[in-house]
């Protein structure tokens, strides 16, 4: 459910996420969710058949941000329990 | 680190930890002045002779030892606050490291670029070298480069932790499901050592943290030769 496709271009473009205002403080748990922006904006580029290229960014803060246990486990669900939207 | 019969705090590695170490100085002087006052005072009350015994009325200094000690209390709170801001600036890190805390070792993650992970174990005493510091040396050491700010974030995969390094004034919880961010900051290079600081199981003495900081093209190498 959540297959992740690696892309990897955060080496050259995004060496690593920037200060976010909207996590200003210490708590960077929602920061690391980002992957719920990921997935919808891969949907709605193929969905309309374009490149998934701008989502990229948000792959590349998760994939800093997000311990790599956490993605892991979000990857192996299989059975669409994971509990954010989609 | 520390060292036997230690009395203050290690030396500050970061400007942060420099900023407590001086309010720390001008606080506790502070506390010394009061309590040898009030030593000094009842000292006095003590070896005297002299009695009064009629009730008074002493308005003036009574007003005095009010108005003095709220100035005392905001000539702490100021500096007290602008330290606080200090530490919450906003700063855009030249790179992100991710510790996780585990019973009971500490586990890294570099993953900003590719995918560097290692676990960091504390060497038991039996097996230290001559020189190494007993409880505190680890396998892997943390090895960060000098002089840049680095996002550190928090997390753990059991029970709570707390990853502390003292010279550098940092203690971050590590909290299961929570991602807590620290900024990390190193004025110069070396061997910068702290402990778990969160009880979490009969071994959270043995699971200490240690940092090596170096400079940039040294941690460029490490780095490319730990994948």
């Amino acid at each position: 459910m959540l297959g992740i496709d690696c892309p990897k271009p955060c080496k050259e473009r995004w060496p690593t996420p920037p200060f976010d205002p909207r996590f200003p403080k210490q708590n960077q748990t929602r920061n690391c969710y980002q992957i719920l922006d990921y997935h919808p904006c891969v949907k709605r580029m193929n969905r309309r058949g374009k490149s998934t290229q701008p989502c990229e960014y948000y792959f590349c803060v998760f994939h800093a941000l997000c311990p790599m246990s956490w993605v892991q486990r979000w990857t192996e669900i299989k059975d669409g329990t994971f509990a954010g939207k989609i | 680190m520390a060292y036997p019969l230690q009395l203050g705090f290690q030396d500050a590695t970061s400007p942060i930890m420099e900023e407590l170490l001086h309010f720390h100085d001008h606080t506790l002087m502070i506390v010394f002045l009061i309590s040898s006052l009030v030593l000094y005072i009842i000292t006095l009350m003590l070896t005297t002779k002299l009695t009064h015994t009629s009730t008074m009325d002493a308005q003036e200094v009574e007003t005095i030892w009010t108005i003095l000690p709220a100035i005392i209390l905001i000539l702490i709170a100021l500096p007290s606050l602008r330290i606080l801001y200090m530490m919450d600036e906003v700063n855009n890190p030249s790179l992100t490291v991710k510790t996780m805390g585990h019973q009971w070792y500490w586990s890294y993650e570099y993953t900003d670029y590719e995918d560097l992970n290692f676990d960091s174990y504390m060497i038991p005493t039996s097996d230290l070298k001559p020189g190494e510091l007993r409880l505190l040396e680890v396998d892997n050491r943390v090895v960060l480069p000098m002089e840049m700010t680095i996002r550190m974030l928090v997390s753990s995969e059991d029970v709570l932790h707390s990853w502390a390094v003292p010279s550098l004034g940092l203690k971050t919880d590590a909290i299961p499901g929570r991602l807590n961010q620290t900024t990390l900051m190193s004025t110069r290079p070396g061997l910068f050592y702290g402990q778990c600081s969160e009880i979490c199981g009969s071994n959270h003495s043995f699971m200490p943290i240690v940092l090596e900081l170096v400079p940039l093209e040294n941690f460029e190498k490490w780095s490319t030769s730990m994948l």
